[in-house]
């Protein structure tokens, strides 16, 4: 197997006491969708925020192309080149698609306005509709405000955006969890192409089918530590489950 | 996957022929705006007092004293939408006004001579005053995590209070003359010059929150401030430029007073931040954040105004004025509140 893109050994949070974290290990590599895997508060949602650079680790050691690197926020994550769909999505409810896709990023005029500022929304307006066209998503009205979308809609914006932007690793917590069968589908064939581009992808899911189905290694933590690693293709719903919950011994390398 | 870097012609065709549509969306949207009917009850306003007293309401003369009397409340009220768009609120605008009045007086005076150059000064002396002001707003609301309507409740008395103590409670009077008889009372082509310095205000107030990378900012963090910080946007930096703006026209705002009135007016702004939050909102700009428009703050500003005037030409106790406007501003936050509702429905669909 080749070197890991992206590994975290030992990584410990606690928040409040509460220890969330106490030395967890993972790693993802070029070209593969790696699945993390656990129960309610196993640590998947912290672990992805301390990659991700939205939360800070106590203790642990990150390696990024085989050099340790610290992610002390989102703009140091995306200079790396990693992407992350959140939970929770974090668009700005109030804004259109496209201003949610280039948020951060925004294209700017040609020439003196663009010093001054000017935003080149006919731009983004087009390219926001090519990356929706790209991922099938239809949206009538490009450019009505976020909340007026739905729960499904929301979550291929968000999608979308990170799929645009990726160039080495982009983190997915829970990307279909409020999509229909339609735009599920689209969403796992998405990530098959970003996989297939090269991308590092990571999967956090609930949806073991889902799971089983697009990851090509699955990693199992358990109350805040990695307790099993599988190559999806040796390995059964069932193992996962029982990694998961406990009902397996300690880690076992695959 | 960095195809999205590269537009080609073909990328132009879905955007055309999705045109027609767009523009429909657009329109239906533009007709829902609270902007849209608060505009329409403008009009009516006006066009009631013309139709009751037309000679003595629809005279040049008389919107030129509207205008006028509104210039300062509208440069407040344009730094104010900012704000308030990011969610935020700035109650010591009128203190600041004040304060950055005496500075620019007393350094108009300490120079004396009553030239220019003294009246250049005292200016530049006085916006700065407010622009500081705003900094230390925003630092506070930013770095020490206080509630911007405690901290600007704080700033609020403190700018008073400083203004107090420099002047011992008594108005500054003696600016130079040639301040008063240009930009006080002056006229380019009939227009007074204050109304041309407040609708440059508003102007560039308007453009750059809707075509700027700054306006987009000031929206999204309003919208959402934890998903602009997760998008790379230095929060903290922009929301103390925002406040700093605030304050800069604040002391815009007190450079005009100064001028028209020739006196440091100290007691007359108590209740100008609110005067400016209700013209915000009455504009269709949301509490909430995320939000708003300049021309809509316009609106919100002249409604007030005209109320005003046309009670008095209409010989109708002018009080009548305060009960209006209070009643239309909650029913435009009102408004406000069951759109977010059903949005919030939409949110769980």
């Amino acid at each position: 197997m080749s070197e890991p893109l992206l590994e975290a050994s030992g990584i410990t949070k606690s928040f409040a006491g509460v220890r969330a974290l106490r030395g967890a290990d993972f790693a993802v590599h070029p070209g593969e969708v790696a699945a993390l895997v656990g129960d309610n508060g196993a640590g998947k949602s912290t672990l992805v925020k301390i990659l991700s650079g939205t939360l800070a680790p106590d203790g642990g050691e990150i390696r990024f192309e085989g050099r340790q690197v610290a992610v002390p926020n989102p703009v140091a994550a995306r200079e790396l080149g990693i992407e992350t769909v959140y939970q929770d999505l974090a668009l700005a409810p109030e804004l259109d698609p496209a201003a949610n896709l280039f948020l951060g990023r925004e294209l700017v005029r040609p020439g003196l306005l663009g010093k001054l500022g000017f935003l080149d929304k006919a731009a983004m307006r087009r390219r926001t509709n090519k990356a929706f066209a790209d991922l099938g998503i239809g949206l009538q009205d490009t450019g009505a405000m976020v909340a007026n979308l739905s729960g499904g809609q929301r979550q291929s914006v968000a999608v979308s955006r990170a799929a645009t932007w990726v160039s080495k690793v982009v983190f997915m917590d829970e990307p279909t969890a409020a999509l229909g069968v339609v735009q599920s589908a689209h969403v796992r064939d998405l990530i098959r192409r970003v996989r297939d581009s090269g991308i590092a992808v990571v999967l956090i899911s609930h949806n073991m089918p889902e799971v089983m189905e697009l990851a090509d290694r699955i990693e199992v933590l358990r109350l805040g530590v990695r307790v099993a690693r599988y190559q999806a293709a040796d390995t059964t719903m069932e193992q996962v489950i029982a990694a998961m919950t406990g009902a397996l011994g300690d880690e076992e390398v695959a | 996957m960095s195809d999205l870097t590269e537009v080609t012609a073909a990328d132009e065709e879905p955007a055309e022929a999705s045109e027609p549509s767009g523009v429909r969306a657009a329109l239906r949207r533009r007709l829902t705006e609270t902007t849209t009917w608060t505009f329409l009850i403008l009009l009516g306003i006006v066009a009631g007092f013309a139709a009751l007293r037309f000679q003595q309401f629809a005279t040049v003369f008389n919107f030129r004293n509207i205008a006028a009397d509104a210039s300062g409340l509208l440069i407040i009220a344009v730094g104010m939408t900012f704000v308030i768009i990011t969610a935020g609120i700035d109650l010591s605008v009128g203190s600041v006004l004040v304060f950055s009045g005496v500075i620019a007086a007393k350094v108009m005076l300490a120079i004396g001579g009553g030239g220019w150059g003294a009246i250049a000064a005292g200016l530049v002396a006085g916006l700065v005053a407010g622009t500081a002001w705003g900094v230390v707003n925003g630092v506070l609301v930013t770095k020490a995590r206080v509630p911007p309507l405690i901290v600007t409740l704080g700033t609020l008395g403190m700018a008073l209070g400083s203004a107090l103590l420099i002047t011992g409670g008594i108005d500054v009077r003696g600016v130079p003359l040639q301040l008063t008889t240009t930009i006080g009372i002056g006229q380019l082509a009939g227009v007074p010059y204050v109304v041309i310095i407040a609708a440059a205000v508003t102007a560039v107030g308007a453009v750059t929150l809707s075509m700027t990378r700054f306006g987009r900012y000031t929206y999204a963090i309003g919208s959402n401030a934890e998903a602009a910080r997760r998008a790379g946007i230095n929060v903290d930096r922009h929301l103390i430029k925002v406040y700093a703006l605030s304050g800069f026209l604040a002391g815009m705002a007190g450079m005009v007073s100064l001028a028209r009135f020739a006196t440091t007016t100290i007691g007359g702004h108590s209740t100008d931040n609110l005067a400016a939050i209700a013209a915000v909102v009455l504009g269709g700009t949301s509490l909430f954040g995320g939000i708003g428009t300049v021309l809509g703050t316009v609106v919100g500003v002249f409604i007030p105004a005209i109320l005003q005037n046309g009670f008095v030409i209409l010989g109708v106790q002018p009080f009548w004025q305060q009960v209006a406007v209070g009643a239309v501003l909650i029913i435009a936050v009102y408004i406000d509140q069951l759109k977010r509702r059903a949005q919030e429905r939409g949110e769980r669909r």
